[in-house]
């Protein structure tokens, strides 16, 4: 083997090694980092970061996210009819971009998957200058991105994320979220379903297999547990799935009566056709007639389960029919300039897109730490929910939350669900110990740099 | 002829090496040059070519070879979670493991050729994958990947007052690190964990090469050739291939501790079926069974995958901008489809034309421009013998 070769020396190799270390050293000699915080942006622009899934099972879910951030930045930079920021209280964006700089965005693929969002992020970090990434649409995927963001000192500003590890056990202080959580919608749906379906129901969970899925079940299996239901069993489905059938047909021989969907986007579309085309909706188990529940719902997926929704309890964090100036502002803006109107994840992100350039704009930097110090604790309102606040202890916003239904008989492509209840704050909030939140600790801000 | 390799070892050597080290420099211009993408190339690099020492040499196509990714990940993440942040202990444990699991799966494996031998390291990577997505949910945190908390142990680091996590370091020194430069009009990243990665990537390059170069490689060329007529002349193949696979994977087991060297998380996706495709595509693009191909191909690939899917349509019509709209419009309507989401669609299709017409891969490609460049040299100087054009083997 040494024969063959012996065109390298040890010596040769130092030398060269030597060589190039040098020549490594050389241009760091003269370097020294000027700004305060990763990405201090300089010019006249600053960039903002969206990361949404184009592809896989909440690509549509990504697709009206980007939709959202393009509007928001219309709107912050004073273009289009301003949506809503005529509505949001307090307000201290002025319409001419963010502390004088006019917004740019870059965009990438999550692909839902963690490795990919995060080299996706690091991108915009590193190479655009981002100084804020946003997005999600799986919680797998935002809690993998908000650890990125805290190490390399940017802020996080969550979108379609609905886990509660997100603000629980893996919360930074970096990140932000907008939507609301599993408890939440748990403590929602208990007393609404326990009025609708009555006592002493056998429950059958199938839960996707990720953060979001586990927190979720936890949730519902509690609270549910609580009002006097009984679990029967709980099944986990990898998010890939497509074909649930092999998952449904158990469930006929189990004696549930009622089915959990802890399910979103692409797989409660196809795993709640499934259960319908099983019939499981048409049985009557112990005297009591089958019922499916959908904890989290959007306006998105009951359009790709069409008729299979009607009737259907879930929850929601903003829904377009709502009444409020603020939202009537967001879906007429939407509406004119993509001709439809707007879900919950293009709601959620556009909100926190003004969010975070409101927050900027009060505290007169994009500093990771100083904008983190103006949206702890913010109270505003006329964005949709109602009076919220973003609690400072685990920055989770903390609103009312909606209980919705699919409609018997819809009136258009969009009108699907009907809202059923809004449940107020006070009932859905928790302390930030909670057991289903402890576990983590937020940290210290980190500016990068 | 062994004196004319001698020399050209030498000079491949340097070349690549120089090459490495001004990554930072040559790819900017191509906005590849910020850290992470540049720590990929260098990642997906060693990745490939430790595939290639077995599919290049023995010819045995290996579909799960991302197992030992993932393997390697996991193992280095659990060292920075119990043990130390300091990378060393990581990559010698993630080298270990991912050995010892592809000697099992490898034995297994390796009792059957062809196409068996590829459904079955298929296969055992799709249970790897399904193991680490819900079985071992305790050990690889699922879907969820696992990642880096406040509260690990780390033994061997001191109390971690900060409130921040710590990032991974060499004796202290960040990987995380970089040094911005201005230079020619460039902002210029100099990244530690990049230079890291860089200089694991050229050892393993020159191992490889050695490799190549040894008996031992030819014994593999030989499996590749004529398995048969070896086992007929006396000669027990196994433990060659096993050596071959087993190195391979211990590639494989590196490029995944290194990935969580450079960013701290690992997940079950690193070992799904299309990682493992991922690296048989970099391996044949760049050119099987040749020294500098599997680098190449891992590097155009994963430029494709982090440049052309952030090109969206607004970036587009910038680019169009100079043209008339309606000119500008159509250009954007036929580009769009490739770019963006759509990146699969361009790599699919040139993948398609380099199998079709260089299917000795770009390294084909580049030795028949060097080749035509010397025919016209010889023409015009009709003098000496055209420029050495011995391929970058």
């Amino acid at each position: 083997m040494t024969k063959l070769i012996s065109g390298f020396t040890r010596r040769g190799i130092i030398k060269t090694g030597a060589v190039g270390a040098g020549a490594l050293a050389m241009p760091l000699v003269f370097t020294g980092s000027a700004s305060a915080y990763t990405n201090e942006p300089t010019g006249s622009d600053v960039t903002f970061g969206f990361n949404v899934p184009q592809t896989g099972a909440y690509a549509d879910e990504g697709a009206d996210e980007l939709r959202a951030y393009e509007l928001a930045v219309e709107h912050i930079n004073g273009g289009g009819d301003g949506g809503m920021i005529n509505t949001m209280k307090p307000l201290s964006l002025k319409g001419n971009g963010v502390n004088g700089k006019k917004v740019v965005y870059v965009t990438g693929d999550t692909q839902t998957k963690a490795d990919a969002a995060r080299a996706s992020a690091k991108s915009m970090i590193e190479k655009d200058g981002a100084v804020m990434i946003t997005g999600g649409s799986s919680s797998g995927v935002a809690i993998a991105v908000q650890g990125l963001c805290q190490d390399a000192g940017v802020i996080f500003m969550a979108g379609l994320t609905h886990s509660n590890d997100t603000t629980g056990k893996d919360k930074k202080a970096n990140g932000f979220r907008h939507f609301f959580n599993a408890y939440m919608s748990a403590a929602a749906l208990a007393p609404v379903l326990k009025s609708a379906y009555g006592e002493g129901r056998n429950v059958y969970h199938l839960t996707a297999d990720y953060t979001w899925g586990w927190t979720q079940e936890k949730s519902i299996v509690a609270a549910t547990e609580a009002m006097g239901w009984n679990t029967v069993k709980t099944v986990l489905t990898p998010l890939t799935t497509k074909d649930f059938s092999s998952y449904i047909a158990p469930i006929i021989a189990s004696g549930a009566d009622t089915l959990v969907l802890n399910h979103y986007g692409g797989n409660m579309i196809n795993s709640l056709t499934s259960a319908v085309e099983f019939g499981l909706r048409d049985k009557v188990v112990n005297g009591k007639d089958f019922q499916i529940i959908v904890p989290l719902y959007s306006r998105l997926m009951a359009q790709g389960a069409g008729a299979n929704v009607k009737g259907i309890f879930g929850s929601t964090n903003w829904h377009w029919s709502l009444q409020d100036a603020g939202s009537q502002a967001f879906v007429k803006s939407f509406g004119q300039k993509y001709g439809r109107p707007p879900s919950q994840a293009a709601h959620t992100t556009y909100v926190q897109t003004l969010l975070y350039a409101d927050a900027c704009e009060r505290s007169g930097t994009f500093n990771p730490c100083g904008v983190g110090e103006a949206l702890e604790g913010h109270k505003f309102d006329g964005m949709g929910n109602g009076p919220t606040e973003y609690r400072a202890a685990d920055h989770q916003c903390f609103k009312d939350v909606l209980v919705v239904k699919g409609k018997e008989n819809p009136t258009s492509d969009f009108d699907l669900l009907e809202v059923v209840e809004v449940t107020p704050r006070a009932q859905v909030e928790y302390a930030p110990d909670h057991e289903m939140f402890a576990g983590g600790s937020l940290g210290k801000c980190n500016p990068g740099a | 002829m062994f004196e004319k390799l001698k020399n050209n070892d030498k000079l491949i050597m340097l070349g690549f090496t120089i090459m490495v080290f001004a990554g930072p420099i040559i790819l900017a211009p191509f906005g590849a040059g910020y850290p992470d993408l540049l720590q990929r190339f260098a990642i997906f690099g060693i990745f490939a070519i430790g595939f290639n020492i077995l599919f290049g040499l023995t010819g045995y196509l290996s579909f799960g070879h991302a197992a030992f990714l993932g393997i390697g990940s996991y193992s280095a993440m659990w060292m920075f979670k119990l043990l130390t942040m300091n990378v060393i202990p990581a990559l010698i444990l993630s080298v270990i493991v991912s050995g010892l699991f592809s000697v099992v799966i490898g034995y297994m494996s390796l009792r059957r050729s062809g196409i068996y031998f590829s459904i079955l390291t298929l296969a055992f990577a799709q249970m790897s994958y399904n193991l680490a997505y819900s079985v071992f949910t305790p050990i690889t945190n699922g879907e969820t990947g696992l990642q880096l908390r406040l509260q690990d142990a780390r033994i061997l680091d001191a109390v971690n007052t900060s409130g921040s996590l710590p990032s991974p370091m060499l004796f202290g020194l960040k990987l995380n690190a970089t040094n911005v430069v201005e230079m020619f009009g460039m902002k210029l990243q100099f990244n530690w964990g990049f230079y890291f990665c860089a200089i694991i990537l050229i050892a393993a390059f020159y191992v490889s090469l050695r490799i190549f170069r040894s008996p031992f490689g030819l014994m593999l060329r030989a499996v590749k050739t004529n398995q048969n007529r070896l086992n007929y002349t006396g000669i027990n193949t196994r433990p060659y291939t096993l050596g071959a696979f087993v190195i391979s994977g211990m590639y494989a087991g590196l490029a995944g501790a290194l990935l969580v060297c450079t960013d701290p998380l690992a997940g079950p996706e690193r070992m799904q079926w299309t990682a493992s495709g991922e690296v048989v595509l970099m391996t044949i693009l760049g050119g099987v069974g040749t020294l500098i191909g599997p680098v190449i191909g891992a590097g155009v690939i994963k430029y494709s995958e982090n440049i052309f899917s952030k090109i969206n349509d607004k970036v587009l019509e910038g680019y169009f901008a100079m043209m008339p709209e309606s000119i500008s419009d159509f250009l954007v309507f036929i580009v769009s489809p490739f770019v963006g989401s759509g990146w699969h669609l361009t790599l699919g299709l040139t993948f398609m034309l380099v199998v079709t017409f260089l299917p000795g891969g770009l390294v084909e490609g580049a030795t028949r421009i060097f080749d035509w460049l010397g025919s016209i040299g010889k023409k015009t100087k009709s003098a000496k013998p055209g420029g050495n054009t011995e391929a970058a083997e």
